[in-house]
């Protein structure tokens, strides 16, 4: 098998892109990327999306993101799972690299959401649930995690406002982050204060949806030029897993199943155990998913995490940093696109590239995301290589 | 308009029919060609009988398309006695406040219209406290 490292990142910044559209956020970002990269020529690009059918009415996403990226004549096409749809692209390219298949590949993941509001946009989100049996009755994802919220707090016996913590680390960490989309700190009073959204589920209790394009490059060791620039990073293990999608099928919707089996296998391919990595940039598409990763990945016990929490274990100075680049909360989530900005900011961190928030010296990174509540699990381990 | 789609589902939004599976007995909802519980063939009917408890509820403001006239609206996981969770509004609600673990019981409700003005209703389970 071969060693995929990382060779390029581009990102914009994560916000409400009304002067570019889908086709022009994407080629930005995959461009960027390639010149990260040092000019390597790609073979082929996948793309992470989850709206565009719906929201931008439009499909066959390969031909018209390559095109516009001036890449002809290469393998391109679009991987979805919901939210996690940027990292199922990314571990699509992991495959194809390891396999022999491909030397170099461009992995973009793209959303533009704001070309829509309204009930038809909450509409367009919720295609992630189970049409039939969740969304006919009116769900939609924030109402999921509502349901979550409220029985784990139930079962905890934790306050109304247990999960706070994962907010405010999040902003606090976005702060020195210049492609997040909100850059100021929060008071744990003001989440306290927030506004309901879905009783218990406040303002601050998620992540908002925005625009957003981010690409990675990613290659075959031996297909990196002799002058290669950057600190070498390397994928050491890929994993998506699925769970029942909906939440009423599962035999306890309080474990992420998915989650806790993907780290388990990316962990395994890597040669590791989740204890061994130095930070985790997990899915906090809402303050409840943060807590139920972080227990189904291991590092809290079923009920604990948001105690550990609000102990400062997943600060930057913490035990495992989380969301060292403010998460989905505070960067934003661009749905689709989200799974690669999570890589991005690994990437940054491991590279030394971080800025103020550098962690000291991190060498491996354990990266999840989740389509609708943990649906789908996609976790990647990263390590710093030798160059 | 999804009328084929809706037409498909009536026996499980109208009446809770799911399956029962001949091998381990397990109660499914909803119906699917393989038992969940032990992975054999299941495609004998099943009658639920609608009772079951409130596993977790919240109230929604933010509605998505079509459901926009019907906020706030009360939805839940609701465990079924023989087993099954599914995901429905509460109804019949009045001044009372919901509680995880209160006991409800299964009615038919409008749910919504299917598109426009012309379109169908589309009927369905929702639960009601257990007076």
């Amino acid at each position: 098998m071969s060693e995929v490292v990382i060779a390029g990142i581009g990102q914009l910044p994560v916000g409400e892109h009304w002067s570019l559209s889908l086709r022009t956020l994407a080629s930005r970002v995959i461009r960027a990327a390639l010149k990260d990269a040092g000019g390597l020529r790609p073979q082929a690009l996948y793309i992470g999306n989850y709206l565009a059918p719906m929201v931008s009415h439009q499909s066959n996403l390969g031909p018209l993101l390559a095109d516009e990226s001036g890449l002809a004549g290469i393998e391109a096409y679009t991987m979805e799972a919901a939210g996690a749809s940027g990292s199922a692209a990314f571990h699509q390219a992991v495959l194809a690299i390891q396999s022999g298949y491909m030397d170099v590949v461009v992995v973009v993941g793209v959303e533009k959401y704001n070309d829509m509001v309204g009930p038809e946009l909450e509409a367009a989100v919720a295609q992630s649930t189970d049409y039939d049996y969740e969304a006919v009755n009116g769900l939609i994802p924030m109402g999921q995690a509502a349901l979550l919220m409220r029985r784990y707090l139930h079962e905890t016996g934790a306050p109304r406002t247990a999960l706070g913590e994962f907010s405010v680390l999040a902003h606090a960490n976005a702060v020195n982050n210049p492609n997040a989309a909100f850059r100021k700190a929060i008071s744990p009073e003001s989440y306290a204060r927030a506004e309901m959204f879905a009783e218990p589920l406040n303002l601050l209790d998620m992540a908002p949806y925005l625009d957003g394009a981010a690409a990675i490059v990613l290659a075959r060791r031996e297909a990196l030029p002799a002058d290669f620039a950057h600190p070498i990073v390397r994928v050491s293990g890929s994993s998506l897993v699925v769970d029942a999608l909906a939440l009423h099928d599962r035999p306890n919707p309080l474990r992420f199943q998915s989650a806790a089996f993907s780290v388990e296998r990316a962990c395994g391919q890597a040669g590791i155990l989740p204890g061994d990595v130095d930070f985790f940039e997990l899915c906090d598409a809402f303050s409840i998913f943060a807590a139920l990763s972080l227990e189904a990945a291991g590092f809290a016990r079923p009920g604990e995490a948001w105690r550990m929490a609000q102990e400062g274990s997943f600060g930057l100075k913490g035990k495992l940093p989380i969301s060292t680049l403010g998460g989905l909360k505070a960067r934003g989530n661009p749905l689709g696109a989200t799974g690669v900005y999570q890589l991005v900011e690994a990437t940054l961190q491991l590279r030394g590239q971080a800025g103020p928030n550098q962690l000291p010296n991190p060498r491996r990174a354990l990266v999840q995301s989740l389509g609708g509540p943990a649906s789908t699990a996609v976790t990647q381990v990263l390590e710093r290589g030798s160059n | 308009m999804e009328i084929p789609r809706h037409w498909r589902l009536k026996k499980q939004r109208y009446a809770l029919v799911g399956e029962v599976c001949p091998h381990c007995q397990a109660k499914i909802f909803p119906p699917r060609d393989v038992c969940p519980e032990c992975g054999g063939e299941a495609k004998t009917e099943y009658q639920f009988s609608g009772k079951g408890e409130v596993y977790s509820f919240t109230v929604l403001h933010d509605a998505p398309a079509g459901y926009e006239a019907y906020t706030p609206y009360t939805v839940a996981l609701v465990k079924l006695e023989e087993g099954p969770m599914i995901t429905a509004q509460l109804t019949d609600l009045g001044e009372q406040s919901v509680q995880i673990g209160m006991p409800v019981e299964m009615v038919t409700r409008k749910i919504r219209a299917d598109g426009d003005e012309k379109g169908m209703l589309v009927y369905g389970y929702k639960f009601r406290p257990v007076l």
